[in-house]
């Protein structure tokens, strides 16, 4: 059943939803492997960051990337798609 | 959105970095699923400013139950087979209160668009309203738990071509759509999102009907390790099995991706490709020489129209 609706200009009512992180709750749960980063190595070249289909990386041009580990789902995507091999995919605890 | 800081970041990628503001983390896509690496994309170029028509499919689910939307951008949940009418209806609208900076997409996949979809999406097409179709193919109804389409190769094994796999080969829509006469038509990877990238920024220029044929690895479905989608997309496109290009002024454009496998001995053996998903365990000898025999036929047909 839908509770809550918006009154639009029309007057009709319709059911909208609206954005929010974690619709699908911390999908950091979900994670059986997690990646991690060997800052040494990482050339900042943005890949994993564009790949992550969770959008959890940022690339810091001055580090290398940070990761969101509350939501990232350890997919090991990043780890696939790094050139120098700077992330690593370990068993989760 | 937020602009870039030009002192904190050096980016090496053409990728703008809104980006990083519509796709919310914690959607509920299955680990390394290629929907929501192609709608960073997609925001990359249109930001909030879209309003994607997505019929039922895995996206559908994606995006997350009432009250919640992983994207910070409209979305239209339509029925299985009018994601084009319900586009077209959008577009119109907008049209007639002259709002110009709205980019809408349809945004279905391949059993929405190559089977079901396929005769709205013909008279959006035929009627030439100003939207982005973009097809998302992973090759076969995921969503419901890997059912056959008209778009799953030739060989393939799903739920319902359990034994042998699939004896037809994959229905060509980009084709398709290039006869209905529309300005522009592409093929895409989400392996490749600069070109794809390139692609609907090309796209958001011309008006009128422009179609997107995406091709999206799915680990689930097609039963690789989740960490292989960009690599099994990238295969793709390397065995030359899926050709990267776009359709304007009346030909064919290859895409930078795919120009070296014009050349069929720069192509690595289409076995590279199969062997990593398990969805073609087993395949014969035979089935791959099928298979060898249909790619250059496509490229030949490329070719011809370049
Ligand atoms: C008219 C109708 N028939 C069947 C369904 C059930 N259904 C929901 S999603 C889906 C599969 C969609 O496949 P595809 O378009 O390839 O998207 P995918 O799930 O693979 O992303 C089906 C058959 C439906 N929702 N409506
Ligand atoms: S493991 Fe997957 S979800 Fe986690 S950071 Fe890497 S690409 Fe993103
Ligand atoms: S892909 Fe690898 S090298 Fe590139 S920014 Fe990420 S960690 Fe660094
Ligand atoms: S089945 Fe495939 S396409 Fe569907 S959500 Fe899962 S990974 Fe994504
Ligand atoms: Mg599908």
């Amino acid at each position: 059943m839908v509770k809550e609706v918006q009154i639009v200009k029309t007057g009709i009512k319709i059911p909208l939803a609206k954005p929010k992180v974690g619709v699908a709750g911390k999908t950091g749960f979900w994670r059986i492997t997690r990646p991690i980063v060997n800052y040494d190595k990482c050339n900042k070249c943005f890949l994993c960051e564009i790949y992550c289909p969770v959008n959890v990386i940022r690339v810091e041009p001055d580090r290398g990337p940070t990761i969101d580990y509350d939501y990232c789902k350890g997919c090991g995507v990043c780890v696939d798609v790094c050139p120098s091999n700077a992330l690593e995919l370990i068993e989760e605890e | 959105m937020t602009a870039p800081n030009p002192q904190s970041s050096k980016p090496r990628s053409p990728l703008p970095f809104n980006m990083r503001e519509v796709v919310l983390p914690g959607d509920s896509a299955c680990p390394g699923c290629p929907i929501p690496m192609a709608w960073k994309v997609i925001s990359a170029v249109f930001g909030e400013k879209m309003i994607l028509v997505i019929p039922a499919c895995c996206s559908s689910v994606v995006v997350g139950a009432y009250p919640g939307n992983s994207l910070k951008a409209s979305v239209v949940h339509v029925a299985f087979a009018s994601a084009a009418a319900v586009a077209s209806g959008i577009s119109e609208a907008l049209r007639k209160r002259g709002i110009t900076d709205v980019q809408v997409i349809a945004w279905a996949g391949d059993g929405g668009t190559a089977d079901i979809g396929m005769a709205s999406l013909s008279g959006a097409a035929e009627r030439n309203h100003d939207m982005i179709y973009i097809m998302y193919d992973n090759e076969a109804y995921m969503n419901t738990g890997i059912q056959r389409s008209s778009s799953t190769p030739y060989g393939a094994w799903t739920t319902t071509t359990p034994i042998i796999g699939k004896t037809e080969h994959k229905k060509d829509v980009a084709k398709i759509m290039i006869s209905h006469g529309v300005p522009y038509v592409a093929t895409a990877s989400i392996a490749y999102p600069h070109d794809f990238y390139a692609k609907l920024q090309r796209a958001k220029k011309i008006r009128g009907f422009k179609f997107i044929h995406l091709h999206a690895p799915c680990p689930v479905g097609w039963r690789f390790d989740p960490k292989y989608t960009v690599r099994v997309g990238k295969l793709a496109i390397e065995t030359g099995l899926w050709i990267l290009y776009e359709y304007y002024d009346g030909k064919i454009h290859l895409s930078g991706p795919s120009r070296p496998y014009m050349d069929p001995k720069k192509r690595k053996p289409i076995i590279e490709y199969l062997k990593l998903q398990g969805r073609f365990k087993g395949i014969t000898e035979e089935k791959i020489k099928e298979i060898e025999t249909y790619v250059n036929q496509h490229w030949e047909w490329v070719k011809r129209h370049m």
